[in-house]
């Protein structure tokens, strides 16, 4: 077998949208998605695992994409902030709660926070304020003090639209 | 990110032995990756001096939990989350799940995997100390087959374990008991989530008529392995539960650990605190002490 | 401005860039590339002091297609302009402190770039570095000026000095405070293209474009309008990138200038933890004299702050703790004496508070120290010595407006349930290896700068409607989180009875924008809104008085005035530069006089619970209390508090800099702790408004008042639930142990 190390073709579906990437098998999903295919909504906030800031859904998963090898990438299907707005493009409702009720301040926690909110209520549609805490404990955030995310995230599951992860 | 990428590789084998079959071929040259929760840490902080892994997370021989009357099997591959939602596990063997429930957080979760938190070694990881208690046992599989250790003897020192170069943990045995046994979990870490630990305790008791019939302890993070603390677990078996051996049991805690000072905490905090610990868990006796049950 | 039909004043009108933020949309600036791209890094000291002897690139590496910077390539001066330009952008030969950025690297392909990095290798020859406040303070070494001290202040009310002998009482204490790290969870980052002909540009994360502006005209020896800065989305700065992007900016633009290409440099996680500025550590002595009564004869104050190897902010830093130092309280007598010295550490820099929590954290557990030596309670001491209207504060600055602190404590008290709290703990301890106890802080914040420091700053702001009666805001300030482009739009739209929608924030753009001072003091709702407030009346005035509007126009009649100015007159556009309120008198020589404009107050309660069995102390509840003359926006007000809170909560129980050598050696968020949420308890918020005469719609500004409370409020619980006191932070369960353990 050869075991060079050359850039491997990985297939993966993101946002619905099949792709075809090279990439090093070491590379990380992070990159690729920002650089390689301009999703530059997934952040890089500490390169450790600890922030939470390049969250993405991995196969129905939150995951930190800056931990993800590309080599164990293929056959994934990937969601990032850009994928998750309504079809005519109105925010959903979680997103909307973030605006309203003050859940993004700086906003570079935010994707990574709507995410992680979105799949906690796709888990748990009715989390209590604690449950919500622990849903959101992977993901930090240095502006808000975390209370206005809290109230974003019970707004939205009062809220009556029946919108889950875009099926597409 | 400190790492030059273009130098590592991570091949993805087509079998289980297929993956046998190369960690074998050139013993030390290939070394497993599972989740990337802890070797991408190393990667991305430029500290990962080894370049060839063999990606293990498709090998589907390593994945799922089964349970038979007397064994819960877990494969090496499951991850924390998968541990927190099996319905035997959150029953039987809550230490585990509560140690698999602070673990990172929910995206840690959902990717390390309990045979990658065993192999990384460190002696702060928190499933370790509740697999002690447990008493698990591991199977470690190569071309050559597959053997099984009582896990207490896995880890021989810091970093060094009972694991060939071309061994791959794959199973972990958890033996279900049918007595009603006391657990006590608590990991003392940095905060409240997404924590290193500073002194993690576990502890399993089987109490009758206020004598410790047997009794089971180890710790993580005060010394260079997670340990079973026989010592204590002799000093205590066969005894009355009394208030006055409290103190002698801290004091025989206090000579089996070996906690030092680091970036995270000190060592008389470490000995203090596993001592406080041992003491809850004693005193726990008396109100059978349960945490809620771990749900998602 | 009247107040019919007026709501937007007091309106949670939603955030004006939010849409862009939870989608995604908002670009920051690792988003952005160029073509041609490269990419910077910065080779740094590995000691605290020391001489460079040797400079050699090592490995097997394309070194020659990989643009180098040194000290030697700068076309003008090699300092970062700012009060006593004394940090080099590069070192020469000297360096002083770890992580002093000698050398520049660029290449197109990043992993190559780490990999030459690791490969330069420094002869470094070893001199004695000064690591810690108290040998700077003793001149171990001398390594800065003449005796290590970047700025001295001597603040004198009255004589202190006859106090002593006619005191009842006199307490002393000793109070300490520890580094704290920003942690913005966008790290620093720039993209700088520059050449002689056309000059430089600078897009980056940053707070004050101008002052990166001014730093690299004298770093390029250029004419102003050949240096651009542009402020891209910034993922939270808190101070840490008040000044630091100045450094950053350079250093990309350095090696823009020498390779001729764009280069964006950008540092990760551990990088900007070890590397950037953080919060200046302090110790504060408290000597005060009490009468039989319970009220201050005499406050004597020591103050003393580590500045880091450079001088970057510390003058202004120590003046704001220095002024803070004595609190919301009438003292008769007050000496205070403060230095802010140098150490070979990484310099430090500003972050929310600015010296306030320093001086606000010793005097609020030194007066809670005070009160249980005399036998009066805690909020009784507080009350007795509350400052009135007509008082006169350490800076002999009269309070002007009517407060009420003692009611805004008894309202703080009421609403955290302070005394059932402080009954049932006191029982409940005394069987339960959970002790848990009530404490608070009452203080004030002085936004906007110091003294003259708004006049010499002169901010102008700048207001523009097209023909299409779309109105632009343009000013330098920044939008960092804070809420900067809704609170500007919210006061223009007010002003022009437009709606919030028809408001739009150019973005700050040194070519573009005009200076209305740096993003920092709390000042931008309060002094930069005032302005935008003030332009938008210009334009209004503007097209009123052109015959084109009449008074009560609709948005329409509004669109089709503009149409027809531009018609008729061209550009349509106002300008305000800042006006200081008269009868405002400031000596800056001897640090008298009226020193802010306008001071919130506050009371913040925290209720706490120490386990004894793990040491942790954890805060169960927390209410903040203040008053802040009128809350624009209570959703962003809201979460300026309920943020700054949290980063207090850090500041008391997690946020520990590990310094070894000089060194942060826990440079990752691994071990460098914040809170998340599960850490965070309900932090209850509430406000009072007594409108200041000189704020837009009365408003005060907020920004740092809540970074200001919280340690000492803890500590006074901590104190409360376990009978000890503890007078330094950050306060870690390592620490808590040692002051049990010394007690039984």
């Amino acid at each position: 077998m050869d075991y060079s190390i050359t850039p491997i073709a990985v297939s993966l579906t993101v946002n619905g949208q099949s792709q075809t990437v090279e990439a090093f098998p070491m590379e990380r999903l992070l990159d690729v998605l920002r650089e390689q295919l301009r999703l530059t909504g997934v952040k890089e906030g500490c390169g450790e695992g600890e922030c939470g800031a390049c969250t993405v859904v991995f196969n129905g998963e939150i995951v930190n994409s800056c931990l993800i090898p590309m080599a164990q990438v293929d056959g994934s299907e990937i969601t990032t902030i850009e994928g998750v707005a309504l079809a005519d493009g109105q925010l959903n409702r979680v997103q909307q709660a973030f605006v309203e009720f003050g859940g993004a301040q700086c906003g570079i926690c935010t994707p990574g926070m709507v995410l992680a909110a979105m799949n906690l209520l796709e888990r748990n549609p009715h989390p209590s304020e604690s449950e919500i805490r622990d849903g959101l404990a992977g993901n930090l955030c240095r502006c808000t003090g975390y209370m206005k995310i809290f109230e974003a995230v019970l707004h939205a599951c009062e809220s009556q639209k029946e919108d889950t992860l875009p099926q597409n | 990110m400190r790492a030059f990428i273009p130098g590592y590789q991570l091949i993805t084998p087509e079998s289980l032995d297929q993956a046998l079959t190369l960690l074998a071929q050139e013993p030390g040259r290939w070394r497993p990756f599972a989740g990337g929760t802890d070797l991408m840490v190393l990667l991305e902080a430029g500290k990962l001096p080894h370049k060839n892994y063999v990606n293990i997370w498709s090998v589907q021989e390593l994945h799922g939990i089964s349970v038979t009357d007397s064994t819960v099997k877990i494969g090496a591959l499951t991850t924390y989350s998968e541990i927190q939602a099996h319905p035997v596990l959150q029953l039987e063997f809550r230490m585990l799940c509560i140690a698999a429930s602070e673990t990172g957080g929910l995206a840690i979760q959902n990717r390390g995997t309990i045979g990658g938190n065993i192999v990384n070694a460190s002696p702060a990881a928190d499933s370790p100390p509740a697999l002690l208690a447990y008493d698990a046992q591991l199977e470690l599989v190569s071309t050559k087959g597959g053997r099984r250790i009582p896990y207490s003897e896995f880890h021989r020192g810091y970093k060094e374990m009972d694991l060939g170069e071309d061994e791959l943990l794959a199973s972990i045995y958890l033996p279900r008991s049918d007595t009603k046994l006391i657990q006590y979990y608590r990991k003392v870490g940095t905060r409240k989530a997404q924590a290193i630990s500073k002194v993690c305790f576990a502890a399993v008791a089987d109490v009758r008529d206020s004598t410790i019939e047997t009794v089971r302890i180890a710790l993580g993070s005060v010394a260079p392995i997670p340990l079973r603390c026989k010592a204590t677990e002799s000093f205590l078996e066969g005894k009355l539960i009394r208030e006055s051996f409290i103190e002698l049991a801290q004091s025989e805690l206090g000579r089996e650990i070996a906690p030092i000072t680091d970036v995270r905490s000190t060592k008389e905090y470490r000995l203090q605190v596993s001592q406080n610990l041992l003491e809850e868990f004693l005193r726990s006796f008396n109100t059978l002490r349960y945490e809620s049950p771990i749900s998602l | 401005m009247n107040d019919a039909d007026k709501n937007l004043m007091g309106a949670s009108a939603p955030r004006k860039e939010g849409r862009k933020k939870v989608t995604g949309a908002a670009l920051y600036i690792d988003d952005i590339s160029f073509p041609g791209m490269l990419y910077g890094v910065t080779v740094r000291s590995p000691l605290a002091r020391g001489r460079v002897n040797n400079i050699s690139f090592t490995g097997d590496l394309p070194w020659d297609e990989i643009t180098k910077v040194t000290a030697e390539d700068i076309p003008g001066e090699n300092y970062v302009a700012l009060i006593l330009n004394d940090q080099p952008y590069l070192a020469k030969d000297i360096v002083n402190h770890p992580e002093e950025p000698l050398l520049l690297l660029a290449h197109e392909n990043e992993y190559l770039l780490e990999k030459a990095r690791r490969s330069v290798r420094i002869e470094i020859e070893e001199l004695p570095a000064v690591l810690n406040l108290e040998d700077s303070l003793n001149r171990k070494h001398v390594i800065w000026g003449s005796d290590n001290v970047f700025k001295s202040f001597l603040v004198n009310k009255g004589d202190v000095d006859q106090a002593w002998s006619r005191a009842a009482f006199v307490i002393e204490g000793t109070y300490e405070t520890g580094a704290q790290e920003q942690l913005y969870i966008e790290n620093n980052g720039v993209i700088a293209v520059a050449n002689e002909r056309d000059g430089v540009t600078v897009w980056g994360s940053m707070q004050c474009p101008y002052y990166v502006h001014k730093a690299l005209v004298k770093l390029f020896n250029l004419p102003e309008e050949k240096v651009r800065v542009i402020q891209t989305e910034t993922g939270g700065g808190f101070g840490g990138k008040e000044e630091y992007p100045s450094l950053i900016a350079g250093h990309a633009a350095l090696l823009a200038w020498k390779s001729g290409r764009p280069v964006k440099v950008i540092y990760d996680r551990a990088e900007d933890m070890v590397a950037t500025t953080k919060r200046h550590p302090s110790r504060t002595q408290h000597r005060t004299a009490v009468d039989a009564n319970g009220k201050l004869l005499a406050m004597e104050i020591g103050f003393v702050i580590d500045g880091g190897a450079y001088c970057t902010l510390s003058p202004v830093v120590l003046s704001r703790g220095t002024i803070h130092a004595a609190g919301p309280y009438y003292s008769p007598n007050v000496r205070i004496r403060s230095s802010a010295v140098a150490t070979n550490t990484p310099p430090q820099g500003a972050f929310r508070g600015f010296g306030a929590p320093q001086s606000i954290f010793a005097l609020e557990r030194h007066f809670d120290r005070v009160a249980k030596t005399i036998g009066l309670s805690p909020e009784e001491f507080r009350r007795r010595n509350f400052i009135r209207r007509g008082e006169t504060t350490a800076t002999n600055q009269v309070i002007q407006e009517e407060v009420d602190l003692s009611a805004l404590l008894d309202r703080a008290l009421n609403l955290s349930n302070y005394y059932e709290k402080r009954e049932r703990f006191e029982k409940e301890n005394s069987h339960s290896k959970i002790k848990k106890g009530v404490g608070f802080a009452s203080f004030m914040h002085g936004a906007g700068f110091t003294g003259s420091g708004e006049v010499y700053l002169a901010s102008v702001v700048g207001l523009e409607a097209s023909a299409d009666g779309l109105v632009r805001v343009l000013s330098a300030s920044t939008e960092i989180g804070q809420g900067t482009n809704t609170i500007f739009c919210q006061i223009a739209a007010e002003t022009l009875d437009l709606p919030y929608e028809s408001i739009e924030i150019t973005q700050p753009d040194t070519s573009v924008v005009p200076n209305s001072g740096p993003t920092v003091a709390s000042r931008t709702c309060m002094i930069v809104g005032k302005l935008v407030e003030s332009a938008a009346l210009s334009l209004k005035q503007t097209l009123i008085g052109s015959g084109l509007l009449r008074e009560g126009y609709s948005p329409a009649e509004f669109k089709q005035a503009c149409a027809d100015f531009h018609k008729r007159f061209g550009p349509l556009r106002a300008t305000s530069k800042y006006q200081p309120p008269e009868n405002v008198f400031w000596d800056d020589e001897k640090y008298q006089g009226d020193a802010y404009g306008a001071y919130a107050w506050a009371v913040y309660v925290a209720e706490v619970s120490v386990d004894m069995y793990t040491y942790e102390a954890r805060v169960e509840d927390f209410v903040a209390l203040q008053e802040v003359g009128k809350v624009i926006n209570p959703v962003l007000a809201a979460g300026q508090i309920e943020g700054g809170v949290a980063q207090a909560i850090g500041f008391t129980l997690f946020e520990n800099v590990v310094w070894q050598d000089g060194r942060m050696v826990n440079n990752q968020m691994t071990n460098y702790i914040i809170p998340t949420a599960a850490d965070i308890p309900p932090i209850h918020v509430y406000f009072e408004e007594n409108p200041y005469p000189f704020g837009p719609a009365g408003a005060k500004g907020i920004g740092e008042l809540p970074m200001d409370g919280g340690a000492p409020a803890i500590l006074n619980a901590i104190e409360n639930a376990t009978g000890i006191s503890f007078t330094q932070v950050p306060l870690m369960p390592e620490m808590l142990m040692n002051g049990l353990g010394r007690s039984e």
